[in-house]
Order: C-alpha cells, then structure tokens, then sequence
C-alpha cells in the first residue's frame, strides 16, 4: 500500500512511542488523564477563537455585498451617464467581491463543521479514558499477572491512539481557524486601505467615483452655462 | 481488521474490504503523483466511503489498537505529498 500505509507508519510510530513510556498501567491512565484535560482545554480555547472569527467573517461578508450593491448602483449611474467603460468597471469590481464574499462564506462552514468534529472527538475521548480505567480494573480482577500485563498494554495502545487522534484533530482545526484569522486580516487590510472600495482602476479609466462624481459636475456646469445662455440671449 | 479514519473514528472490516482498499490506494497514489488535487479529493472520499460503509463502527468504549489509520477526510494534496516525501522510492514506485 502507499499512502494509506504510509498514514498508518507516521500516526502508529508516534503512538508506540508514548507506550514505551509507560511500565505500569498507571502512569497510562495518569498521563491520559492528564493529556486528556489539556486536550479539552485546548479544544475550548479552539472554540472561543472559531466563535471571534465566525463573527468577523460574517461581518465582512455583510460589508462586501453592499460594496458589492454600491458599485451596483454606480454601475447604472455611469450607464445613464452614458459611461459603459465605468459601467463595465464597477461590475468587474462587484463580481470579484461577490467572489471573495462566497468564498468567506463557505469557510464559515468550513468552521462549523470543524467544531462540530472537535465537540464529537472530546466527548469520545472522554468515553475511552474512562472505558480504560474500567477496564484496568476488571482487567487485573480477572487475568493473572502475566496476561492482565498483556491485555492492559493493548487497551493502553488503543487509548494513545484516541489520544493522538484528538490532537490531531485539534492540530487541523487550529491550522484552520489561523487560515481563517489571516484571511479576515487580509480582508481588513484592504478595507482599510481603501483598496476594496475604491480600487476600480481598469488602464486609463481611473476611479469610479471620481470619474462620476466629474460627470456631475460637468453636468452641473452644463446646466449652469445654458441657464446663463438664456439669460444673456433674453437680455 | 480495526481500520481508523484519522480525526474521525474506528471502525472493523473483513479481510475481503483490504482488496479493494489496496486497489483504491492506488488511485489515490496516482493522484498524488499526476498532482491532480481533484482526483485526489475524489478517491480519498471514496476510500473514506468504502470504510464507512463496509465497517462496523467500534463504540466509545472499545479500546483497540489500529492495523490501518486513514487520511483524515480533509487531508489536501499538498498534505498528502508532504506525508510521502521522504517515503523510499522503490515503494512510491510499487
């Protein structure tokens, strides 16, 4: 096999390290005590931060669409100016938001779903800690030495696997939540720096905004110079 | 067979399940060397799936040991080419 086994090497040498570790029982059911509340707490620190970033998220995504329904409306503006250029422009721009808001939203799904996932792994883990302390028991009630040595080391296996498994989990949500953070970042940056909203620059065009807001007063100079026109002719 | 999807849970197969497996993990190692990231995308689900389908869940409390641990479901081609960097050629090979 390949890939899957090469899977199976990385995740069982790791594994098979922390057993060796561990001569006696319980130092395993310490340690997975101990690794476990370290784990659950991780996995609410996790938590808190997926929550602050889902809520940045859906802030930005409400701030793109309605730059994105701004540049709508200068759109027709420029149409009506008789501006397709600024018209094609503002549009351009518009889809590209739409872009970075339908791929903002489906990372917030993204982080749903890996909490979901941590909440699923923690309570599992929660079930195998305490299935290994009840099992140590019955286990050496029941086994002579030799055997209970045996049978306790294979259950001690099975739960540094659940162990490694959670940390895993937590490693990827965590790798997750951080690609979510700079991406909002990265959001904010260009906000801030006026790039999202006023970045609609195809060559020689120049700023959407601007250019209109010279069509205005162009306009309004029309206006002006033919009121003056009839006032001077009707003298 | 105890087989372990990573990050997901584990869940025991017949010994039939392991042909097809092999077969699917050929696949999945030509994705990764044609760095096809959605074909990768495809025959990892459906490894995933064949897992899922054909295995019986182990429950919270079983403690076993895996003889085989899976790619997590959302491992990207770029993971999967890191985990095998380093693996020895005549093996990548087949």
């Amino acid at each position: 096999m390949g890939l899957l086994s090469r899977m199976s090497t990385v995740v069982k040498a790791k594994v098979h390290k922390l057993v060796e570790r561990w001569e006696d029982p319980r130092e395993t059911l310490e340690y997975s005590y101990q690794r476990q509340l370290e784990l659950i707490q991780q996995v609410r620190r996790n938590m808190a931060e997926v929550v602050t970033a889902k809520k940045r998220l859906e802030l930005q995504v409400i701030r793109l669409r309605e730059t994105a329904s701004r540049l709508e409306g200068q759109a027709r503006e420029a149409l009506r100016a008789g501006r397709e250029d600024l018209a094609v422009a503002a549009l351009q721009r518009k889809a590209e938001l739409e872009g970075q808001a339908a791929g903002v939203e489906a990372q917030l799904k993204e982080l749903e779903n890996e909490q979901k996932k941590l909440e699923v792994a923690e309570a599992r883990l929660r079930a195998k800690v305490e299935a290994f302390r009840a099992q140590k028991e019955v286990i050496k009630a029941r086994y002579s030495a030799a055997e209970a040595q045996v049978r306790i080391s294979e259950a001690a296996t099975g739960l540094s696997e659940e162990l490694a498994d959670v940390g895993l989990a937590l490693e990827r949500a965590q790798e997750k939540t951080e690609n979510l953070r700079a991406r909002a970042a990265a959001i904010d940056e260009l906000v801030a720096s006026g790039v999202l909203e006023d970045r609609i620059q195809p060559a020689g065009t120049g700023d959407v905004e601007r250019e209109l807001a010279r069509l205005r007063v162009s306009e309004q100079v029309q206006l002006e110079l033919a009121r003056l026109k009839r006032e001077v002719g009707s003298a | 067979m105890i087989v372990r999807i990573a990050t997901e849970g584990q869940y025991e197969l017949g010994g039939e399940a392991l042909a097809r497996l092999d077969e699917a993990d050929n696949a999945l190692l030509e994705a990764v060397e044609a760095g096809d990231e959605e074909a990768f995308r495809r025959e990892l689900g459906r490894v995933l799936e064949l897992v899922r389908q054909l295995g019986r869940r182990l429950g919270d409390g079983e403690l076993r040991e895996s003889d085989l641990i899976l790619p997590p479901p959302d491992m990207t081609l770029a993971e999967a080419r890191q985990l095998l960097s380093g693996y020895p050629r005549d093996l990548l090979d087949r």
